[in-house]
């Protein structure tokens, strides 16, 4: 696995270098929002994840399924770096095959859900009038209703539940938060003077949206992407606990379920439910992280710009609202410029 | 006025929803799972029970889909949700009726809990921006991004496994007669102690970081600003201008995130084995037992919404805008 | 700046309100940066000020050019990523030494606020708490410095500052959504002078106002300096304006005050190069029409300055000299100004040009009218 994070990196690099490089460039212009350190190191994670789910069945030392390939509930070891199971499976060649799964779902139910939002969100920001009042009304019925309970009774109803059934419930009971936002977000750029003008001078409407309005959503666009993805992960992860998911589909959660399901607690088998939870949360960790960045660029009021707090706290100087910070042992006279 | 109409209009429609979501489901169901049913419990089944189960169901082919749903309603408002399959022949009301409180209990309290001691921590993180302790930003970032149960099995092999101190699960000590003793009550809060803490370790981090970057916007409003240069103690630009805004937002999220913490609450007692409507709920899907699955949606989504409209009327309270006339 | 050109100027400066002349506020060097360590930008540099006893001063200049950065600075209520670099900011009491508020203790700081200097900011819309009712934001401010008055007192003085601004004063019970933006600048007002400051700074107070309600606005503030005496600070970028209600005007430009002068003397009498084109954007309330025109340019980027005059690159009148030597403010070279004006241009600097070894210049015609 030593080689697996610097692959990534040097990719995950490659594909943020349009951002980069090139002065002027349209990508900079419009991907600025990934553009700081919060936020790259959440890309960096999540591109590991991302090369994991595609390399990680070629990669596990075992079949994830096969009995007995070493001995029953053993420690972590050399042969077995997480050890095994009850009935000698490899832990860790599950996680690693379980990737893919988590990955897949939190991906696909994001996309779809975002592709939803966009459609529901900039479409009732745009009508305004009645047609917002309903679109907005069916996306808050859908967030007030408890998602769980939901997609259980779904998924207890339909015949399959494969990781593209479940990502298709996910999509469906998650789309409304990002709709909500886009929605407002749209209403307010509906105002500004550029999209006025181009409605004004009769460009129709799918242009003004597709090339006034989409282009000025995509920091929206990309946090509602990002938390429909924690939002599908961590639910994908606990239907696969409560055994709602095909428990012979590998994932993380189908991990914490065979360890929930067998007293791994009890016989104090850490290493079998110990990882698996902080995959999930290195995995939630780095979506969250990107979306700080996300945050921090559309909400310029989060940034502390030009202040790095650590410096800053080393020379006592503090930023506050309404007593402005003075440089310690205050000058009575600038130093240079005249 | 205006605004409580329009609230009240839109949780008659989301209720509308959520029951007709609730009628609908069951129908994909393949196969006839009364039948099998019926087979399993022969001649135990009364006719009501069963044509109740086939409204459930819709299994009636004689009746329109129209008639059914009428039927459907008929039988939701005389509190009838048909018969549980898991706890046979018990009624999916009274399963709901003795395990409700101890969710209410639990995820209730635990939930105001994590919401005022979330927000008040946001409230000084907020305010101090900057400081040292800008330090439990990362940390409260993992607690909201571990799924809820995984913190629960930690909490359980920590304080319950490795370290006995407290229960691994259950409502009370099953040796003791559930009644108004200090014996039974004080085995009520022990066996709630951990899964109330575990609830409130997860879904503070939420209430924290939201409120936080509410303040953090809050503060470099001008009122903000125009309260220090009045002079006004530390305390009341902080509560009573900066945080006293900074909640609104707060709790409109809270009425809208509900649904989500109250899911990932109901994991909880599945993992400690805690007789609310979770456990049963994760009892429910082990068995097949959709009228009981189907039940636990209609309360869980009501009693969302019950929150929902209390958060209103707090929004209302606070709020002096939403008491515009005309 | 030296003290002597303080008396010198207060004795040719007619008063206009009692006990004018002496300086109330006085800000010496102020510096001050936006960020920290290497990626800071410096948006005041140097900035000396003083603020005499019911004096109206006005600061004007382009959108940018740390006006309102100053008086917030001054105030210690700029905002991060602002930081205070340098300087001092010095209060006259009534009686007693004066006081750098710059240096002062937090609590001792929010003592001497709102009773010493109090503001009127730019945005009506938004300097009143949404939740609060304007009565109780209206006594909270006299309770904290008057913590022994009564409840009813601070009601009743409420509903007296309410009526000085021309408000009913049931309007106590409102909230800020339920008044126009016109009565919500008004109760900032009253709010301001609840205290009876000596020195009242407003931000462009009528920016956000129809003109009409401009009017009404600033002439009731004018009516209160009369009546209560208290010293004024008006920000605005409308020069025109201040020519009506100033004594004095200081005109900055990239994070430094460029021209400090008797009102009328900056509107009949401009030095800087900058002040004339400034003048020349607006168009005057009263008196003769003349011919409008603009700065050609724009203010320069202040995170990279030039190193001369940060405004050679748009200036009519340059010299080489100006590139590459800072200006400061010194005097006219125009006989027969007043001796207490100042202007920061070469044209005007004959020791700063002989001491960078540049060639001696005239001032020309158009910065020398009479």
């Amino acid at each position: 696995m030593s080689n697996v994070p610097v692959d990534t990196a040097l990719e995950v690099t490659a594909a943020a270098a349009p951002i980069a490089a090139g002065p002027g460039g349209t990508a900079r212009r419009r991907f600025v929002f990934v553009r700081n350190g919060k936020s790259v190191t959440g890309l960096v994670i999540l591109g590991v994840f991302a090369v994991l789910a595609v390399i990680g069945p070629w990669i596990a030392p075992y079949d994830p399924s096969k009995v007995g390939v070493g001995t029953l509930l053993a420690p972590p070891s050399a042969r077995h770096l997480l050890g095994t199971d009850h009935i000698g499976r490899d832990v860790f060649s599950q996680l690693l095959v379980g990737t893919r799964g988590v990955m897949v779902v939190g991906v696909l139910a994001a996309v779809v859900a975002t592709l939803l939002a966009i459609a529901v969100g900039v479409t009732a920001g745009f009508l305004g009038g009645a047609g917002d009042e309903v679109l907005s009304a069916v996306s808050n019925v859908f967030l007030v209703i408890p998602a769980l309970p939901l997609i259980i009774l779904v998924a207890a109803a339909v015949r399959s539940t494969s990781n593209l059934t479940i990502a298709l419930v996910l999509a469906a009971t998650g789309w409304a938060w990002g709709a909500r936002l886009l929605r407002a977000q749209t209403l307010s750029l509906r105002r500004r003077d550029f999209v006025e003008a181009a409605r004004a001078s009769g460009e129709r409407t799918w242009r003004v949206v597709w090339f006034e309005t989409l282009p000025n959503l995509t920091a929206i666009i990309a946090s509602s992407f990002i938390s429909t993805m924690t939002f599908a992960v961590l639910s994908q992860t606990t239907l696969a606990f409560i055994g709602v998911a095909n428990v012979n589909d590998w994932s993380w959660g189908t991990v914490l379920y065979w360890a929930q399901g067998n007293q791994a607690l009890a016989r104090g088998a850490w290493w079998w439910f110990v990882p698996a939870g902080l995959l999930i949360a290195i995995l939630g960790m780095a979506l969250s992280l990107v979306n700080f960045g996300i945050d921090e660029f559309v909400n310029p009021r989060l940034r502390l710009a030009g202040l790095k707090p650590r410096e800053m706290r080393q020379r006592g100087i503090r930023p506050r609202i309404g007593f402005t910070a003075t440089v310690r042992d205050l000058p009575r006279r600038p130093e240079a410029t005249r | 006025m205006r605004f409580l109409v329009r609230r009240v209009v839109f949780y008659a429609v989301t209720a509308w929803a959520a029951v007709t979501i609730n009628f609908f489901i069951p129908r994909m169901i393949p196969g006839d799972p009364v039948q099998a049913l019926i087979n399993r419990y022969q001649g135990q089944l009364d006719t009501d029970a069963i044509q109740s189960l086939y409204v459930l169901f819709g299994l009636d082919k004689k009746v329109s889909l129209w008639d059914q749903y009428w039927q459907y309603w008929g039988q939701l408002f005389r509190g009838d949700l048909g018969i549980s399959f898991s706890y046979f022949p018990t009624p999916v009301t009274q399963v709901l009726r003795s395990s409700l409180p101890w969710t209410v209990g639990l995820v209730g309290v635990a939930t105001v809990i994590a919401v005022v001691g979330g927000s008040l921590v946001g409230v000084y993180l907020g305010w101090r921006r900057g400081s040292k302790a800008d330090a439990i930003v990362p940390i409260t970032t993992f607690f909201s991004s571990v799924p809820y149960f995984w913190l629960g099995i930690i909490a359980i092999a920590a304080f319950a496994v490795t370290w006995k101190v407290l229960p691994t699960g259950g409502g009370y000590d099953g040796n003791l007669l559930p009644g108004w003793s200090w014996q039974y009550t004080g085995s009520v809060l022990q066996h709630a102690l951990l899964p109330g803490l575990t609830i409130v370790l997860s879904s503070i981090a939420g209430w924290i970081l939201g409120m936080r970057n509410m303040m953090v916007t809050v503060a470099s409003e001008d009122y903000v600003t125009v309260a220090q240069a009045k002079g006004l103690s530390e305390r009341r630009v902080m509560f009573g201008y900066a945080a006293r805004n900074a909640i609104l937002p707060q709790v409109s999220g809270f009425a809208l995130s509900l649904g989500f913490v109250v899911s990932g609450t109901l994991v909880m007692e599945m993992v400690f084995s805690y007789p609310g409507i979770g456990f049963r709920l994760f009892q429910a899907i082990g068995g097949k037992d959709y009228p009981l699955m189907q039940g636990i949606f209609l309360v869980i989504t009501l009693s969302v919404l019950v929150a929902n409209i209390l958060a209103d009327v707090v929004y209302v309270l606070l709020d002096p805008r939403t008491r515009q006339e005309a | 700046m030296s003290t002597t050109d303080d008396l010198t100027r207060d004795a040719l400066r007619p008063p206009r309100a009692p006990g004018a002349g002496r300086p109330v506020l006085e800000i010496r060097g102020l510096a001050v940066d936006y960020g920290y360590g290497t990626r800071r930008v410096h948006a005041l540099r140097g900035v000396d000020l003083t603020l005499h006893e019911g004096e109206v001063l006005g600061l004007a200049g382009e959108s940018g050019c740390g006006k309102s950065t100053l008086v917030y600075a001054a105030t210690r209520l700029l905002a991060p990523p602002g930081l205070i670099a340098a300087g001092e900011v010095l209060y006259h009491p009534e009686v007693g030494e004066p006081v750098d508020i710059l240096r002062l203790a937090d609590d001792e700081l929010r003592a001497s606020r709102w009773q010493d200097t109090a503001l009127v900011f730019q945005g009506a819309m938004n300097s009143l708490n949404p939740v609060y009712r304007v009565g109780r934001q209206l006594t909270d401010t006299i309770a904290a410095h008057r913590p022994r008055s009564t409840r009813a007192e601070r009601e009743e003085r409420a509903r007296e500052l309410l009526r000085m601004v021309g408000i009913s004063p049931e309007r106590i019970r409102s909230f800020p959504h339920q008044l126009s933006g016109g009565m919500r600048q008004r109760v900032m007002i009253a709010m301001a002078l609840a205290l009876e400051p000596r020195v009242l700074i407003m931000d462009e107070p009528t920016t956000a106002l129809d003109v009409v309600m401009q009017r009404q606005i600033l002439e009731q503030i004018m009516q209160l300096r009369d009546r209560l005496g208290f010293a004024v600070v008006f920000i605005t970028h409308d020069v025109s304006l201040l020519i009506e209600i100033a004594d004095r005007i200081a005109i900055m430009y990239a994070g430094e005050v460029v021209e400090d002068a008797a009102a009328d003397d900056v509107y009949r009498r401009p030095r800087h190069p900058y002040s004339v084109g400034l003048l020349h954007s607006f168009p005057p309330l009263h008196g003769p029409r003349r011919e409008l025109g603009g700065i050609p340019g724009s203010p320069p980027d202040m995170g990279h300055l030039p190193a001369g005059c940060p405004f050679a690159d748009r200036c009519g009148f340059v010299v080489d000299a100006c590139r590459t030597v800072h200006p400061t403010l010194v005097s006219t070279a125009v006989p027969g100004d007043d001796p207490s004006r100042q202007v920061a241009c070469l044209r005007h600097d004959r020791a700063a040009l002989a001491a960078a070894g540049a060639p001696e210049v005239e001032v020309p015609a158009a910065l020398a009218v009479r």
